[in-house]
């Protein structure tokens, strides 16, 4: 039994995804239908956090999101984050990432970074409670934690730099 | 699939197809839909109705707050409702992560019926009453009525849960919760107290240590007569004790994989007296 259409708008483009089956998470039509594989498949129960996006805005896990009923929304993946018509530049949270030595296997990183970019949206300049707050549903195995802490504080640094700057991130 | 955009809607819907599952912020029935032990043919989704979000006073003084059973966890602790009902909002704020509360609803919590959900005890420290929906009419029922047993609730079919209403009583409330960290964490022992300065009572419910949640009724009693509800004179550590004591036999935990019944119950007696303590802390501690 197959759903409807089923109509997302992804990072700004309008896409149609026909053969999803009724339980399917917006997580696996993403990695499976739509070919985005930035968003990671680890738990499926919202555990871990490397399956985080923004549907219509706010910050969820997409393994818990039934693809039928986020019909119509729009989803902002890993994949979105770097502004397509700036080339290959990345944003403020990835680069901050890099700098920082925060990625080890990689595998919780799109989920962080979704996560920290939501967080700097909010809070130009979180302290260290906000910043553990704001990713205490996203687990990494390897890193401990504190290059991913450093990372944080420099994209909320570079961030606030560039809107001094009058610079969009 | 329906997504309803309407009470009428979902109820409509519900009533058409009676065997299809409601689905809310999904944070619980997706975990058995994505493990494969939920078979899913057809969905009511509930969780774009803009009725059912956010939260109103009702009665001739807004004593009563009727909060929309789709209100999400991070709603909950937005300071215009957590200054009404701050218990709710501490619970809320222990519920998953911040990805979690931002899809999880009170309703949620209520249909899943989960020893361990958080908001629970909350509600029955507060005597909530849960309001249901059906084409056949509105229901209201107390929530120790509405939680029945373990994920057990009085959901006929057809009916959604839409609404719930909880005084807005005036005294300090406290929501303890005890597990392995504080994120992501489910409860091995949670407790709720609600002070109401104006009737002098207090009232306190456990999470996570029974069937359902369970009022420390004795506990209550014990305090009411010999609080001082002006809070000038916190409770001496005997009154402190006793209650401690009285909350934890209210307790009928078990063993089970996140611990076992003897710490729940010690667990319940240090959150009570924790508690108590927080709430009435004497008036050289009071900072409002």
């Amino acid at each position: 039994m197959t759903a409807d259409v089923l109509s997302l708008t992804i990072n700004g483009q309008r896409r149609e995804v026909v053969d999803a089956l009724p339980g399917e998470s917006l997580l696996f039509v993403l990695r499976e239908r739509l070919d985005l594989a930035g968003s990671k498949n680890a738990c499926e129960e919202g555990e871990c956090g490397s399956c985080t996006v923004r549907v219509d805005d706010e910050l969820v896990c997409s393994c818990l999101v039934l693809a039928a009923a986020a019909d119509g929304c729009s989803v902002t993946t890993v994949e979105g984050l770097a502004d397509a018509s700036e080339g290959s530049r990345l944003a403020d949270v990835q680069q901050a990432f890099l700098d920082a030595g925060a990625v080890q296997c990689g595998f919780c990183t799109p989920g962080l970074l979704m996560a920290v970019d939501a967080l700097l949206e909010d809070e130009d300049d979180p302290d260290d409670l906000m910043v553990r707050e704001a990713v205490s549903g996203n687990l990494c195995r390897c890193t401990g934690y504190g290059r991913i802490l450093e990372a944080i504080n420099l994209a909320a640094a570079s961030r606030r730099a560039a809107g001094e700057q009058g610079v969009t991130p | 699939m329906t997504i309803a955009t309407s009470i009428d809607d979902a109820c409509a819907a519900m009533k058409a197809k009676p065997d299809a599952l409601v689905l809310a912020g999904g944070t619980d029935l997706m975990v058995e839909v994505n493990r494969g032990i939920r078979p899913i043919n057809d969905v009511v989704a509930v969780g774009r109705i803009p009725e059912m979000r956010g939260w109103s006073r009702e009665g001739a003084r807004g004593e009563v707050l009727r909060i929309g059973a789709g209100t999400t966890c991070a709603d909950l602790t937005e300071p215009t409702i957590a200054s009404l009902v701050p218990a709710l909002a501490q619970a809320a704020r222990t519920v998953g992560s911040p990805q979690i509360r931002n899809s999880a609803t009170l309703g949620g919590n209520l249909a899943t019926a989960s020893p361990a959900g958080d908001t629970l005890p909350v509600l029955a420290a507060l005597e909530a009453e849960i309001e249901l929906r059906s084409v056949e009419g509105i229901r209201r029922l107390p929530l120790d009525e509405f939680v029945v047993g373990v994920k057990d609730n009085a959901l006929v079919p057809g009916e959604l849960i839409v609404a719930v209403r909880v005084p807005v009583l005036d005294g300090p409330q406290e929501f303890l919760k005890v597990g392995t960290r504080n994120a992501m964490v489910i409860a091995v022992a949670s407790l709720a107290l609600v002070v109401d300065r104006f009737g002098k009572t207090v009232r306190v419910a456990l999470g996570s240590v029974a069937p359902i949640p369970v009022r420390a009724i004795e506990a209550e009693v014990l305090v009411a007569e010999r609080l001082d509800f002006d809070g000038e004179v916190p409770p001496d550590s005997d009154l402190v004790d006793q209650f401690a004591g009285l909350v934890a036999d209210a307790a009928r935990p078990i063993d089970d994989h996140r611990g076992t019944a003897a710490y729940r119950r010690h667990a319940v007696m240090v959150i009570a007296g924790r508690a108590l303590r927080r709430a009435f802390p004497g008036s050289s501690k009071v900072v409002e």
